[in-house]
């Protein structure tokens, strides 16, 4: 377990995230983007991503973070899950960095709300800290109305 | 051949199939004789041939695989080894078959031949008989007195005719291994090692064997091997390919629209010419997936029978358009329903002999089928001349039932009332049989059809017959479909769903919308048309303004109709469907999604779903629709009485109020701590108490210092009591309980609107349960 795993890095409101590398499809530009009516908050709507359709969750609204200013554009981070391929939304790319595991910790007590839920462990890197986001759970949305 | 039973040509391909797989297994088997399971599946299809012989009546061939069969159970159970003369025995075995199944395929039977000697060698062979001398020369002269015991074998035989004149070759081919055969029109055959091993007779017969092989090329055009004309392919092969079709109509699509803004005429050609050419294979590819509606009908004849022996009824079946030709995955979908409604017309459609002699009705009763194509949608009707549904009977029964109410019933159209036996929980059958009748069924039956896009729908003749109609979509994949445009967003709407367009303009877009009560309605022909925003439905943020002209689609759902407002009609297009991902689901008003020619997705609206949704299907139908939907919600329209309470600042949650056994306040002293769960005496018991804020994720109100009693409700579970600790009760009401929607978390059943606020329903039982063990493990403590 104490290998060095692999993340895919991306900026989030000033705070650095990470998935396991394996569970990423590919990151792509923003994409003409189709609003869906009626569909849960954190739905951004439906992208074409080369002929197949995948649904878009904004991890800011997912996380409960004040919504993007309009002249950022998302990034579009495409996991594969069960269900096919779901784009998580990011402000900005990072790069994919090597993690050695032992450095992890689990998310601090004080860690409230949908973070907590959401983030499994804290890795302290040289230049601030790595958050790594649970993917089922950041793409799992309570159908509540 | 051509009026060859299905169910033979079935077998015919199967088993050359099989038995070319058998030809290679035993070779391999041959080099190694210890691969067991690729015996116990060798042995498998001999048995799998040898019983469907047995079922279709060819006895020849029953007997012939039935001594292969034997001997092949002695060596997978180890009792004989493998060896050459059993692989060779067992290959001519292999052939002979081959043979007397190419007899069946021309001729419908299997020929005279008995291959006695075939069978004297394979019986000989169970006896564990010394393993037949290797040498060439040796092999020869048993396997000549073999030879010379059958009937006389000519020599080299002219490619046996395509009828039973090939019964006039009695001689095995026993020279199957390919190395063997290669040279086998040569009498070198005998001084080849393997095949002179052969206990069968060896030269003359290798001949016509090959000869034989020789055949299908030989004996003329047209009469190839069934197994030759028809390859078996993977359905998700054929799904792939199906799945890129749909991209290339996308990108056809997209090249199309450039065309539009081009002048090139070489490239207008080539456009159109691509244009040509995806149609047509999109339509191959669909073809490929289509199937006739036999497929499914054929096993129909045979349930009818069973059912009117086991009730004393005579039905005879008849079947119109049996080569109707439908998607797989929709056959597939409707093999279920289609049974289901021929069972119920036979059980409680056509009546007994001596009723319908008494009716003046011919005693045996006529189940009929029909299937046909109209206007790209497939018709299957299924027909009875039995008694129809009693309208009366069927709303008496509803009325009791508590499915619907009086003046419901006395409103109901007998169309409505007809409809009513898709309703869960009802069934007029007098008396439950072992058939049907017991109220599970029909519902089912409608919803798995509506599931696919279809619809189904009764004419009823009441005491001389039922006519049941099911239309269906012929394929799911890609479909035509309405493009609207409303709040800047496009929709596509299938064409199945609608009927026309209306455009008001200028005055009329003014003054033609009336409000009854606030529900907008549109006078079509002199009859009301209930409309529906689709801004307002889908709370887009639509553009208003007066002088514009207002656009109705009007559709159909379930045999209603309404009027669709948006803001702008464009073309119709052919459309792939794609599923929404499980993120949305829930949503009842998209069927899906679309990828348009300029590459942007569209989602596709699902008809039903708005109907529902904007409430313009009426209330019966509405609950038929919501019934079908999952058998739990059915009686979720009665009244009942619910216990509000909250947990946590901001969780409304209800319970029935019989799954609370009391209502308990207990002040704080009296709460202890055992392990780590705090209890309370209660009643000569422990009452353990779980704090429901903690279950569902909720900070709890309470501050550490609150000197308030605890609120806790009492529930029972397996015999132990529980206490549920909530913030608060707030109050009890009786009132309809509706789930609206099903959660997937657990410990709450759903969400349904109660006393005008949502409220989510607690899982009592499934809470508790999550307990239960915990309470089990302190009993084993104590």
């Amino acid at each position: 377990m104490a290998q060095p795993r692999q993340f895919c890095t991306f900026h989030l409101d000033r705070c650095l995230f990470g998935v396991e590398v394996h569970k990423v499809q590919e990151v792509i530009r923003d994409q003409a983007m189709t609003p869906v009516p009626l569909a849960p908050d954190v739905v951004s709507g439906l992208i074409n991503l080369r002929g197949q359709i995948v649904t878009a969750v904004d991890l800011r609204r997912r996380l409960g973070h004040p919504p993007r200013k309009d002249d950022k554009r998302p990034m579009n981070v495409v996991l594969r899950t069960e269900d096919g391929a779901v784009s998580l939304l990011v402000d900005e790319i990072g790069d994919v960095v090597e993690v050695d595991e032992s450095g992890r910790e689990p998310p601090p007590e004080n860690l409230r709300g949908v973070g907590r839920e959401l983030i499994t462990g804290v890795i302290k890197m040289e230049r601030g800290l790595l958050l790594l986001l649970d993917t089922d759970k950041a793409l799992a949305i309570p159908t509540e109305v | 051949m051509g009026d060859m039973d299905d169910v033979v040509a079935e077998f015919l391909v199967e088993s050359y199939e099989n038995l070319d797989r058998l030809d290679s297994d035993l070779l391999a088997l041959e080099s190694n004789p210890q691969a067991r399971e690729m015996l116990a599946s060798i042995f498998r299809t001999i048995h799998t041939i040898k019983g469907t012989c047995g079922f279709l009546g060819f006895g020849r061939l029953e007997s012939l695989t039935h001594v292969g069969e034997s001997l092949l159970s002695l060596l997978r159970d180890g009792k004989l080894g493998m060896d050459a003369n059993i692989t060779s025995a067992l290959l001519a075995l292999v052939d002979a078959t081959r043979r007397m199944l190419s007899n069946i395929e021309k001729s419908g039977a299997e020929g005279e031949e008995e291959f006695a000697e075939l069978k004297a060698t394979l019986t000989r062979l169970q006896g564990g008989l010394a393993p037949a001398p290797k040498k060439p020369g040796a092999g020869a002269p048993s396997n000549a007195a073999a030879a010379a015991s059958a009937p006389p074998a000519s020599a080299p035989m002219p490619a046996p005719a395509p009828t039973p004149s090939a019964a006039a070759s009695p001689a095995p081919s026993a020279a199957a291994l390919p190395t063997a055969a290669a040279p086998a029109s040569s009498a070198s055959a005998s001084a080849d090692n393997s095949s002179a091993a052969a206990p069968a007779p060896k030269a003359a017969s290798a001949a016509s064997n090959a000869k034989s092989e020789e055949r299908a090329a030989k004996s003329g055009g047209g009469d190839h091997s069934i197994a030759d004309n028809s390859i078996r392919v993977d359905v998700g092969q054929l799904d792939k390919l199906m799945n890129l079709v749909g991209e290339l109509v996308l990108a056809r699509n997209q090249v199309l629209q450039f065309n539009a803004s081009t002048n090139d005429n070489g490239f207008l050609a080539t456009t159109q010419r691509l244009n040509l050419i995806t149609t047509e294979l999109q339509e191959s590819i669909m073809k490929t997936r289509m199937q006739p509606i036999s497929t499914v009908w054929s096993k129909l004849p045979r349930v009818v029978r069973d059912l009117a022996q086991t009730l004393g009824k005579k039905i005879r079946v008849e079947m119109e358009g049996k080569e109707t030709e439908l998607d797989k995955t929709i056959l597939e979908a409707i093999k279920d329903p289609l049974t289901h409604i021929v069972r119920n017309s036979c059980d409680h459609g056509i009546e007994s002999p001596d009723v319908r002699s008494q009716r003046g009705k011919d005693p045996e009763g006529v189940l009929r089928l029909r299937a046909f194509h109209e206007g790209g949608q497939v018709i299957i009707e299924i027909d009875d001349d039995g008694g129809g549904v009693d309208v009366e009977r069927v709303k008496r029964k509803a009325l009791s039932n508590g499915l619907i109410s009086q003046e419901q019933a006395a409103r109901m159209s007998e169309r409505e009332s007809c409809g009513l036996i898709f309703a869960a929980g009802l069934s007029t059958a007098s008396n439950v049989t072992n058939v049907s009748g017991r109220g599970v069924g029909m519902d089912v039956v409608k919803s798995n059809i509506e599931k696919i896009g279809g619809q189904v729908d009764l004419q009823n003749r009441f005491l001389e017959g039922l006519t049941i109609r099911i239309k269906i979509p012929l394929t799911l994949a890609i479909i035509p479909a309405l493009i609207v445009v409303t709040g800047n967003e496009r929709f596509a709407i299938p064409q199945v769903s609608l009927l026309e367009l209306v455009r008001l303009e200028g005055e009329l877009a003014a003054s033609s919308i009336e409000y009854i009560e606030g529900a907008p309605v549109y006078r079509l022909r002199g009859h009301l048309l209930p409309l529906v925003f689709l801004d307002a439905e889908l709370k887009l943020a639509g553009k208003k303004s007066a002088d514009e002209a207002i656009n109705i689609v009007v559709l159909q759902a379930d045999e209603r109709q309404f009027g669709l407002v948006v803001e702008r009609i464009c073309d119709t297009e052919e459309i792939v469907v794609k599923p929404l991902g499980k993120l949305l689901k829930g949503l009842s008003v998209f069927a899906g999604a679309t990828i348009m020619g300029d590459g942007h997705v569209a989602l596709i609206l699902d008809v039903m779903g708005i109907a529902q949704r904007s409430r313009v299907i009426s209330e019966v139908r509405e609950h038929t629709g919501l019934s079908a939907d999952s058998n739990e919600t059915a009686k979720a329209n009665e009244k009942r009485r619910l216990l509000l309470f909250q947990v946590g600042s901001d969780l409304r949650m209800a319970a029935p109020l019989e799954e609370a056994a009391r209502l308990e306040e207990f002040p704080l002293e009296q709460i202890e701590t055992s392990g780590s769960n705090q209890v309370v005496q209660y009643r000569d018991d422990i009452l353990p108490l779980i704090p429901l804020a903690d279950v569902f994720g909720r900070a709890s109100t309470r501050t550490a210092d609150d000197p308030s009693p605890l609120q806790v409700v009492v529930a029972r579970c397996g015999g132990r009591s529980y206490g549920l600790v909530v913030d608060r009760i707030v109050d009890i009401v009786e009132q309809e309980l509706v789930v609206q929607r099903r959660m997937q978390r657990e410990g709450l059943q759903g969400t349904a609107v109660i006393a005008g606020k949502v409220t989510d329903l607690i899982d009592i039982p499934a809470v508790l349960r999550r307990f239960e063990p915990a309470a089990e493990s302190s009993e084993v403590l104590a």
